[in-house]
């Protein structure tokens, strides 16, 4: 593949060699503008971001126009902290922390000041298995750590139950009903495609707390929809 | 019952893992961070149990469902809001 190849294919938010760790040059320009007070400037990160978040903040608050209240007040923190934003993250994922902040006090109750990171380490301490224990057989009988009953597949075609409209809505819901820090990283990197190293940048977290929240949270997503599926079974 | 091919770490778990360990590393093979060796055993356990293969499969479906809620909700999109409140902060 030639260079040319290359930055053809990573046109867009991911430019860079090293995406999601510093604003690339065409961020540069673009926050020089908004300094300046270019209002196209402006237009122009609304257009790039602005559909984006509204559906992140409609994640974290119970309807469409509690989530619009967050985007602007969005907007309003970032028109605020241009001047003290220090280019140590990409404008998207500055932009997105502001949000996902504004978001969580707004959709949950706890006004109380923990920080994400605090409340990161806190989900990822906790004993939480992808799959209950009583699923698998224990270490008194043969097989043990085993499935106890085999694995039923979800249906004939699986692709198109998952896919279908009742479904994705009962996933929504489930979505809605992770803890806080498992909601924020399965939405930014599962339902945005943000990177890992972007999902970081955006939360505040580490690395290693964002693969067990990614973890944790997709599990629970899977066995919501198996609940799902066996309800939807025992009506037939 | 057991395999006998005996190439990843030989003298141990002969199905690579169990699978309450396998449903823990689904997500680091799917990102593909799994360290090498893990990666050998998670496949062999793979090629060797149904219901773990039936569960990761599960986990794709999943994520391909989570990321068509992408297009769920019609934004807004109040350009015009946000330009008013770009001239009153540019004053």
């Amino acid at each position: 593949m030639t260079p040319r190849e290359v930055s053809g294919r990573a046109a867009g938010h991911h430019a860079g060699a090293v995406p999601g760790t510093a604003p690339s040059t065409d961020e540069l320009s673009l926050i020089a503008s908004l300094r300046r007070g270019d209002e196209s400037a402006f237009a122009e990160l609304v257009r790039r971001h602005g559909a984006m978040l509204q559906r992140v903040a409609r994640m974290f608050v119970p309807s469409d126009s509690v989530a619009e209240e967050v985007v602007q007040e969005t907007w309003l923190g970032v028109l605020q902290g241009l001047e003290r934003f220090e280019g140590r993250s990409t404008l998207k994922t500055w932009i997105f922390r502001i949000l996902v902040n504004r978001a969580r006090t707004r959709g949950e109750r706890e006004s109380r000041t923990v920080s994400f990171s605090a409340l990161a380490a806190e989900e990822c301490q906790a004993d939480d298995p992808a799959v209950g224990p009583d699923r698998f057989r224990d270490a008194a009988v043969a097989y043990p750590g085993h499935w106890t009953v085999p694995l039923p597949r979800w249906g004939d075609d699986p692709e198109k139950w998952v896919t279908s409209q009742e479904t994705l809505q009962h996933l929504r819901a489930a979505l809605q009903q992770l803890p806080p820090a498992q909601r924020s990283v399965v939405t930014l990197h599962d339902v945005q495609e943000f990177t890992a190293g972007e999902v970081c940048e955006a939360l505040g977290i580490t690395e290693a707390n964002q693969r067990v929240l990614l973890h944790r949270g997709r599990s629970k997503l899977r066995r919501a929809l198996e609940t799902h599926f066996e309800k939807r079974g025992a009506m037939a | 019952m057991s395999p006998t091919d005996g190439s990843a770490n030989p003298g141990q778990n002969p199905w690579g893992l169990d699978c309450n360990e396998f449903v823990e590393l689904v997500t680091a093979y799917l990102e593909g961070t799994l360290g090498a060796d893990d990666r050998v055993n998670f496949e062999k356990h793979l090629s060797l149990c149904g219901s773990c293969r039936t569960y990761l499969e599960q986990m794709g479906l999943t994520l391909r469902a989570t990321h068509a809620l992408h297009e769920g909700d019609v934004p807004t999109g109040a350009l015009e809001t946000f330009r008013k409140a770009f001239r009153s902060w540019k004053r």
